[in-house]
């Protein structure tokens, strides 16, 4: 079974687009993965929550990283604890079930939410990080979501199946094997009217004519050639954040623009010294 | 709906497998999508699409077999759904599936199995969607309302009616739209037209026709349009079997009109019509083309070995309508088509076949392979090149 029956249509603090709906829906509606992928900054990583949110669910979240391996999301038998604990004579030693760390996925397959509702959403972060086999290892587990704990042989199986929502940045192709299994939504870059009403979710209070004019730089500064780091929608917000504590006039960003000098507080956009330089360069000239 | 969108996508080249394709089938039973075309549009795309670089094809793909919908003028989509003829699905799988999922299918219990299942979501999915359903409610103005599947619609050799508007509409939305790929067209028609002039001339002398070039170079817009009269009466005399009834329609009339347009210039020239592959019977007139049935035997008879034999078609098709008795799409051949190519080929063997699928695609269809043998090579693209390479071929 599903995990719930509600239906995900965005939140308070999330804009979600028609067609991210519905790829959210098809995934908790037939418990197959989404996965998500997307420039950085343009909401992957918060989806996950915000879909736990709107269902009522608690969010269990695994970052991978470059050594990060199936089996931790599974579970590791902690041989080093055993091992000392045997030469200092700890009572609990013979029984091997007290080594094993239960992972992620096990978690997740367990977890009754705080709300009383059975299942989670389980996030697996930037799943391109891991090795190139890493997808194709969790493929049986993620399709039965069971799996087997050899050294006690207990079976770990989930009697309600989690909202399972993986995100890659694109640094590795993922296995077509893997891939059949899932639902796929691509996040395009926000267009300028769908960046305003995310914006307006952050900074509820922004000003329109600072808003106008902040956006009309942003999106020119991402069309600057070469830049190492082209700034996203995390940048924006931060950005306009600062812009709107430090009651920056729209009036000073006009000028900028207008006498082609950096926007004021510009290194909250462009974090990278050498694209700061750069961009330095091309509004002197 | 979704089985043409499902196999327009691997005509694309975009690798949906079936097992997305039941995930589909299955979302759209769970009503996953409420009610809104667009919503359905997502669903598909995020099921069938795993790579956004391929995005952009999904779209073509879609508008292509949404547009479609809407053209077939006076059938509405249930009917046009309810007459899939199995055997015709089964002959496109046989040509898009790869040998993994046809394991698949075969662990599945087959296609019988597999039609099965599908007539049984789909009709959970009717019985769903019973009561005031805009999907079904609104036939003909929503795409969608195809899923008021009739789940005894997959059947085998109906009445020949339906069966046939069944299979020209599919054949119709086969192939992606090849227009900007296929190189004759419009533009270098004039040179085309003149490297076929060159070829019914020869064989006779000519000697310069100063009235008739003037004239010609004024009417082409000053392009110089060299006229020669003939010696002797022109000697060439071709014989054209067209390929009529599929998406590649538009790029096969192309080449009608060039030999019409030089009509004049051959001896004679002969057209017959025919569908996917020879078989025992053509046609003259394309619009009483099952009226007005001619037997291939007839045609052999008629015209002597030193006609030129053209073949125009995309040679696409499932290899049982080359090989097997009883594999043509439209009706029951006693013989296989292999045979009646063969005939043909023996009864006047200067011939060629000219095939308007771009040449880098002629790979991944093993028909085009089977028949580019049958001709021992004398397969050539519809392309000014080709055309002078099978040109030269056939003197
Ligand atoms: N559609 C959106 N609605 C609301 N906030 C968004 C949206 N997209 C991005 N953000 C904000 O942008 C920032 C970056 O999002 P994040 O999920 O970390 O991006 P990613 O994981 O794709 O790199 C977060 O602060 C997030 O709240
Ligand atoms: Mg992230």
């Amino acid at each position: 079974m599903s995990a719930t029956e509600a239906r995900f249509s965005g939140t308070a603090t999330y804009i979600a687009t028609e067609d991210l709906k519905v790829a959210v829906n098809a995934a908790v509606t037939l418990s197959r993965p989404l996965l998500v992928k997307g420039e950085p900054g343009t909401g992957k990583t918060v989806l996950a929550r915000e879909v736990a949110d709107s269902l009522g669910l608690d969010l269990i979240s695994w970052h991978i990283k470059s050594t990060t391996k199936a089996q931790h999301g599974l579970y590791e038998y902690d041989a080093v604890s055993r091992l000392r604990d045997s030469q200092l004579g700890e009572p609990g030693v013979k029984e091997i079930g007290n080594y094993i760390r239960p992972g992620r996925l096990w978690d997740a397959f367990t977890h009754v939410s705080g709300s009383g509702k059975a299942g989670c959403v389980l996030l697996i972060d930037e799943i391109d990080k891991a090795d190139i086999e890493f997808p194709n290892d969790l493929l049986l587990e993620l399709d039965r979501m069971e799996f087997h704990v050899h050294e006690t042989g207990q079976t770990v199986r989930a009697e309600t199946r989690p909202v399972v929502i993986i995100t890659s940045n694109n640094e590795k192709e993922l296995p077509d094997a893997f891939l059949r299994r899932c639902f796929f939504h691509y996040i395009r870059f926000p267009d300028v009217e769908t960046m305003r009403a995310i914006i307006e979710v952050h900074h509820p209070g922004v000003k329109d004519d600072l808003l106008a004019e902040a956006l009309g730089l942003f999106y020119g500064l991402r069309e600057v050639p070469g830049l190492k780091k082209r700034p996203s929608t995390s940048e924006l917000l931060d950005w306009i954040r600062l812009l709107m504590a430090d009651q920056v006039p729209p009036s000073a960003l006009k000028a900028s623009r207008e006498e082609g000098r950096l926007p004021p507080l510009s290194g909250a956009l462009l974090k990278n010294e050498q694209d700061l330089q750069q961009l330095d360069r091309l509004a002197r000239r | 709906m979704f089985l043409r969108l499902f196999f327009g996508l691997r005509e694309a080249g975009v690798p949906a497998s079936l097992l997305e394709l039941l995930t589909l089938i299955e979302a759209m039973a769970q009503r996953v999508p409420a009610f809104s075309v667009d919503d359905a549009y997502h669903l598909a795309r995020a099921t069938l699409v795993k790579d956004e670089r391929h995005l952009d094809r999904f779209d073509r793909v879609f508008a292509q077999v949404y547009q479609g919908l809407g053209e077939a003028a006076g059938e509405t989509p249930e009917e046009i759904l309810a007459d899939i003829p199995e055997a015709w699905l089964r002959k496109l799988a046989e040509k898009h599936l790869s040998e993994e999922e046809k394991a698949r299918i075969e662990a599945l219990g087959g296609w019988e199995e597999l039609m099965e299942t599908l007539k049984k979501r789909l009709a959970e999915q009717q019985g769903r969607h019973q009561g005031g359903n805009k999907w079904i409610g609104t036939a003909g103005t929503s795409p969608f309302g195809a899923y008021g599947y009739n789940p005894e619609g997959i059947r085998i050799g109906q009445h020949e009616s339906r069966h046939r508007r069944a299979v020209k509409v599919w054949d119709k939305r086969e192939f992606k739209n090849l227009d900007d790929t296929v190189e004759l067209g419009t533009r270098n028609v004039k040179v085309a037209l003149r490297r076929l002039r060159r070829f019914a001339r020869t064989g006779a002398a000519t000697e310069l026709d100063l009235d008739g070039t003037i004239r010609a170079t004024a009417h082409n817009g000053g392009l110089l349009d060299l006229k020669m009269v003939p010696e002797r009466h022109n000697a060439v005399k071709v014989l054209l079997f067209l390929d009529v009834g599929g998406s590649m329609d538009d790029h096969i009339r192309t080449c009608e009109e060039l030999f019409s347009a030089v009509r004049g210039e051959f001896k004679h020239l002969e057209y017959y019509y025919f569908h996917n592959c020879l078989y025992e019977f053509v046609w003259r007139d394309n619009k009483r083309r099952h009226t007005e049935r001619i037997p291939t035997h007839e045609v052999l008879r008629t015209y002597p070995a030193d006609y030129k034999l053209i073949f125009v078609g995309d040679a696409s098709m499932s290899p049982y309508e080359i090989v097997y008795p009883g594999g043509a799409v439209e009706h029951w051949n006693r013989e296989p088509g292999e045979a009646w190519l063969r005939r043909a080929l023996d009864t006047w063997p200067r011939a060629v076949w000219l095939n308007p699928v771009p040449e880098r695609y002629w790979g991944y269809t093993p028909s085009i392979g089977m028949i580019g043998k049958i001709t021992e090579g004398r397969m050539f693209p519809l392309t000014l090149s080709g055309l002078d390479q099978a040109m030269r071929a056939l003197l």
